[in-house]
């Protein structure tokens, strides 16, 4: 089995995949990738399932190199990159040939930067899935001189990209009324959706503070609210009356009331806002928030269609002599997963 | 009528039914059946159940007509019987776990005794001979908040945290236990220590706990817990409920 070796690692880098559902129940909360959007474009880009788990780099990457060539790519926040000293393309695939040293640094315009695998991380799956949930004690973060299985490539074309998302430097956050959003009065709600925030540098994935000059946004009844059920996405007005965005490693449940919920499909946005990015929440209503989601989806759906040719300028190519090419010529059009539906 | 129980929706997840306003054994009770009664209805829509304290949580794939459905739903549910009169579901277990009160492994047994206005040793009998019941689960895998201890030991939470106790250990605070999962800062008094792992991933059975399982906390002398302290159960026994 082929293995992708970390030579240097960032500071908070772990394995992730689209989490570990169903177990809310037990204290467990779904994980998985602070930005999913970003395994779907690296699913695409490798035209293979976006369930395969990747790496998230929170902040900056590092240096890595694979025992063997590796169909590679880079999606999320926008992280300088390089193979062997030569930069490449960010939002993008590429061949890491075997050997060469992969180096990622520091992002540009997000949070957090994804490298990938065809084939994807084949590390254990601890129930259901291969995600790290480093706050409930599940796998841990990743270190120089660590060594990660790949899992089976079923092969395909590099030097893909994908058009840029607009979820980068995006500004306004939608939000649907939740259980306890009757517990703040009109003027309050409506400062709330007046307020532009600035995305506090507190921020990890179990959630992402929000700083704002003026009051706080304190319900009437803050103190004796009892312990109730947190969703991903959930604000909740700390003690100190600031917003706390929850994220996709949250608790379960929590005592603090919930002035509204960020949207799904709109949760990325407050993952990859930088420190100090400003974010303003605007309640939409149901109808609203569901046919967000459901163009959202289709919009995941249709990305491997997005996909295409990276254009590089000949003339720049250094190396272009070395380059075979007219051989592996494959099908731009051929499904991969063709044979599982039969 | 009352205002309780109460049907809300949940963001785009789901719906949740509450009981009451504030913890009571008897909302607790009716949260946990309720959660029963709703799974073996075996409604297709339904994803996940939970419970929290006082609510039962039911995530659905939400959509205008699918909030209307499930909220007749459960409305009707709801109306079959008293939820507060209702037994516990079947199917829970009774465990044992040995307990090593105060020493320096659980340093703060004195002090919440004094708070209970109990000496130290009368405070250990009582701990070790009461049975409470795992009201909810939650802030870390398999973490139990278990209750409800006698009047007495309905004790604030100390004004400062501790910094941190470690994993197996069974703090105390508004007539309520505590097992930690993972090594935490708390503000709950620290007053015994148990070798029982609350989440064991990887394991056959990653979360021994489930709401509405009940515990007893015997007391074991240090040579005891020495010889338990590396099983992950902790030397833990369990029975079945019927």
């Amino acid at each position: 089995m082929s293995a992708l070796t970390i030579l240097q690692a960032g500071p908070a880098m772990t394995v992730q995949d689209l989490g570990r559902p169903g177990y809310r129940a037990l204290g467990l909360t779904h994980g998985g990738a602070a930005d999913p959007i970003a395994l779907h474009e690296g699913a695409a880009l490798l035209n293979q399932d976006p369930g395969c788990a990747a790496l998230e780099m929170a902040g900056s990457g590092g240096q890595f190199s694979a025992d063997s060539d590796t169909r590679i790519a880079l999606t999320g926040a926008q992280m300088q990159v390089s193979i062997d000293g030569e930069p490449v393309a960010w939002n993008a695939s590429h061949l890491l040939p075997a050997g060469a040293t992969l180096t990622i640094g520091g992002a540009r315009d997000g949070a957090y930067g994804y490298l990938h695998v065809g084939g994807g991380v084949d590390v254990e799956p601890v129930m259901g899935s291969r995600s790290s949930h480093l706050a409930a004690g599940i796998g841990q973060p990743l270190a120089s001189g660590d060594s990660l299985p790949i899992g089976k490539d079923s092969g395909g074309e590099t030097s893909q990209t994908l058009p840029r998302d607009s979820r980068f430097g995006a500004e306004r956050v939608r939000i649907v009324a939740s259980m306890q959003t009757e517990a703040f009065d009109d003027e309050t709600r409506t400062r709330f959706t007046n307020t532009t925030f600035r995305r506090d540098a507190r921020a990890n994935r179990m959630g992402a503070r929000m700083d704002h000059d003026g009051d706080g946004f304190a319900t009437g009844g803050q103190l004796t609210i009892v312990s109730e059920v947190i969703t991903p996405g959930d604000i909740q007005i700390t003690g100190d009356g600031a917003p706390f965005v929850l994220m996709c490693e949250c608790q379960t449940t929590g005592g603090y009331p919930r002035i509204g919920t960020v949207i799904p499909c709109d949760l990325p946005i407050v993952a990859q806002a930088q420190p100090g990015a400003a974010l303003r929440f605007e309640f939409i209503d149901l109808d609203e928030a569901l046919a967000a989601e459901t163009r959202h989806r289709d919009a995941l759906a249709a990305l491997p269609k997005q996909r295409q040719p990276l254009l590089r300028d000949p003339a720049r190519i250094r190396d272009l002599l070395a380059y075979q090419l007219i051989s592996g010529v494959v099908s731009a059009t051929a499904d991969p997963f063709e044979k599982d539906k039969t | 009528m009352t205002d309780w129980p109460r049907i809300r929706s949940v963001g785009l997840s789901g719906l949740l039914v509450t009981f009451a306003e504030k913890m009571s054994e008897p909302a607790n009770r009716a949260a946990l059946a309720f959660r029963a009664a709703v799974e073996a209805q075996d409604w297709p829509e339904v994803s996940e159940t939970s419970t929290s304290l006082v609510s039962t949580f039911v995530q659905f794939e939400v959509s205008q007509d699918a909030i209307t459905t499930m909220t007749d739903r459960l409305r009707e549910l709801l109306e079959t019987r008293d939820w507060f009169a209702e037994a516990l579901p079947a199917g829970r277990s009774l465990w044992h776990v040995p307990t090593i009160y105060g020493t320096d492994l659980a340093p703060q047994l004195e002090e919440a005794a004094e708070a209970a206005g109990l000496d130290p040793d009368a405070a250990i009998t009582e701990l070790s001979q009461s049975r409470v019941r795992v009201l909810t689960i939650g802030f870390a895998p398999g973490q139990p908040y278990m209750g409800e201890l006698a009047e007495h030991w309905d004790i604030p939470r100390q004004q400062g945290l501790t910094k941190s106790v470690p994993p197996g250990s069974l703090v105390v605070a508004i007539r309520q236990l505590i097992i930690f999962t993972n090594a935490s800062p708390t503000g709950w008094r620290h007053i015994g220590q148990t070798a029982f792992r609350t989440f064991r991933p990887g394991s056959e059975m990653p979360f021994p706990l489930s709401p509405g399982d009940e515990l007893v906390f015997p007391s074991i002398t240090r040579q005891e817990f020495d010889r338990i302290a590396n099983d992950p159960t902790g030397g833990a026994e369990r029975e079945a409920l019927t």
